[in-house]
């Protein structure tokens, strides 16, 4: 999975802006590349190159840059998608190699779907570009689940969901019962801390409204924005 | 039929090796043949729990190696005779382990043995996947507190994709042990509820081993809990493990909190 970053002017503020919420979770970038959007960008922005090595410094593996500036200088060493003109500001598909372990579908009914009737454990990672996966079982502390489609958790969810990958956004993540640490929707997330404590523990659900994430409980009598 | 047996944890100090001797000791008084491989190389305590680290020759490394014959590296129990050891090297580390020598050897033991319990170093590296890779079955020892349960969690994922038997498509049986487990703080609710850590890893309990400092005094004089002091609780909880081990069902008794009339009159006393 590639995330995509894409800086805004005036770039110290986006800066500040990204380190706040590298400090709620430090853990997000780590082993993800990164891909670079840089259309936002004024063509008269200073120092491009400046700010890839400012990135670089934070610890984020950028593996690309998409809508630079012609005129921009120095970024020929971070050019692979640059070199193809722009793409759609989506993730795109990248081989991870720093994970440590796939799980493959166990038993994938159909195409589109990915059925999982044991428990994702932790430190396992699974992930399914096509479509939505089931979980018959909990998703561990530790663990991640990645779907392009809806993620729907027949136990307690634990670990991380990331849903509509591929840039859906009108997937969504079921549980039975919410602990998780992280649940993300094409590419909006929110984190243990930042969930309602009124929702822990029970059955919800989380979809996108917007670019804010939306979280409920199933029957409804506990609903929160974030 | 043998069966190769893994006590495994990913957390360290949670009672690993204790627990492969207590239980090895206790399948071996019910007249099975049993053996216990330490794998543990580089960092031995198997020897020294068992009391045997003054008889130690040869050890896993060199039958690994082909240096030594299997019959001169196993070391009989002198108390109960149809309990051996297999100790680790402790000059070595880790690497000096080949998969087909484990392979080789793990066979060996399974034409002369019952039971070849392999003691599990802690971690995921190549010590402790080379320990669960010839398992049949597997005993995760999990303390109620959530930094062991998430390891054994994910031991659990490794017991199910890594061990021969996960890679042919078989099921590994796996169980839980739950040790250190202390009734009075139980009560107080300092620790994880039995019930929670048995929700969060899905396997099924084989034991509580209850805290008991006769478990260190025991590992401390060489001599498993379930040889040393048979008639105390955690020497109990062992027995009652191991029977389960060999096929019975029993009901598994949550350590109750018991306390002296001194200790109720007093206990509070002293908290506060």
């Amino acid at each position: 999975m590639a995330l995509v970053l894409a800086p805004e002017a005036p770039v110290e503020d986006w800066l500040d802006a990204l380190d706040a919420q590298v400090e709620r979770s430090p853990a997000f970038f780590e082993g993800r590349p990164v891909v670079l959007d840089l259309a936002a960008l004024p063509s008269t922005q200073p120092n491009v190159a400046g700010l890839l090595q400012r990135l670089h410094g934070r610890g984020i593996r950028i593996i690309g840059t998409e809508g630079a500036h012609p005129s921009w200088q120095g970024l020929e060493s971070w050019a692979p998608l640059h070199a193809n003109g722009t793409r759609p500001a989506r993730p795109i598909d990248v081989p991870d190699e720093r994970r440590t372990e796939q799980v493959l579908p166990a038993s994938s009914q159909e195409n589109n779907s990915l059925l999982l009737d044991q428990p994702v454990r932790s430190g396992q990672s699974i992930v399914f570009e096509k479509g939505d996966v089931t979980v018959v079982g909990s998703v561990a502390s530790g663990a991640e689940v990645i779907a392009g489609g809806s993620i729907h958790v027949y136990g307690t969810l634990r670990g991380r969901a990331i849903a509509g990958l591929t840039g859906n956004n009108r997937a969504r993540i079921f549980c039975r019962k919410l602990e998780a640490e992280l649940l993300a929707i094409d590419g909006v997330y929110l984190t243990a801390d930042d969930m309602s404590a009124a929702l822990r523990g029970r059955p919800v659900q989380a979809w996108l409204t917007g670019e804010a994430m939306m979280l409920a409980t199933l029957d409804g009598t506990e609903e929160r924005k974030r | 039929m043998t069966t190769v047996l893994v006590v495994t944890s990913g957390k360290g100090g949670v009672g690993k090796t204790t627990s492969a001797a207590a239980l090895s000791a206790a399948l071996a008084q019910s007249g099975q043949n049993v053996v216990v491989v330490d794998f543990d190389v580089g960092l031995r305590n198997l020897d020294l729990v068992m009391g045997a680290q003054r008889r130690v020759v040869f050890d896993l490394i060199n039958v690994v190696q082909g240096d030594a014959k299997l019959a001169q590296a196993l070391i009989r129990d002198k108390r109960i005779d149809t309990l051996s050891l297999l100790p680790a090297s402790q000059t070595r580390d880790k690497d000096a382990l080949s998969a087909e020598g484990v392979e080789r050897v793990i066979d060996q033991l399974r034409e002369k043995f019952d039971w070849v319990v392999c003691d599990s170093p802690a971690g995921i590296e190549r010590g402790a996947t080379l320990a669960m890779r010839h398992a049949d079955a597997a005993i995760v020892v999990t303390n109620p507190e959530v930094s062991s349960v998430r390891d054994s969690d994910r031991i659990i994922g490794l017991l199910d994709s890594k061990t021969a038997r996960a890679e042919k498509g078989e099921r590994i049986d796996k169980h839980l042990l739950l040790t250190r487990y202390d009734p009075v703080r139980a009560a107080r609710g300092e620790m994880l509820k039995t019930e929670d850590v048995l929700e969060i890893l899905s396997i099924p309990l084989l034991g509580i081993i209850p805290e008991s400092e006769l478990v260190l005094r025991s590992s401390n004089l060489g001599s498993p809990v379930t040889i040393g002091n048979p008639n105390s609780p955690p020497a109990r909880a062992y027995f009652e493990a191991a029977r389960r081990l060999r096929g019975e069902t029993l009901v598994v008794s949550v350590p109750a909190q018991r306390r002296s009339l001194v200790g109720r009159l007093f206990g509070r006393r002293a908290v506060a």
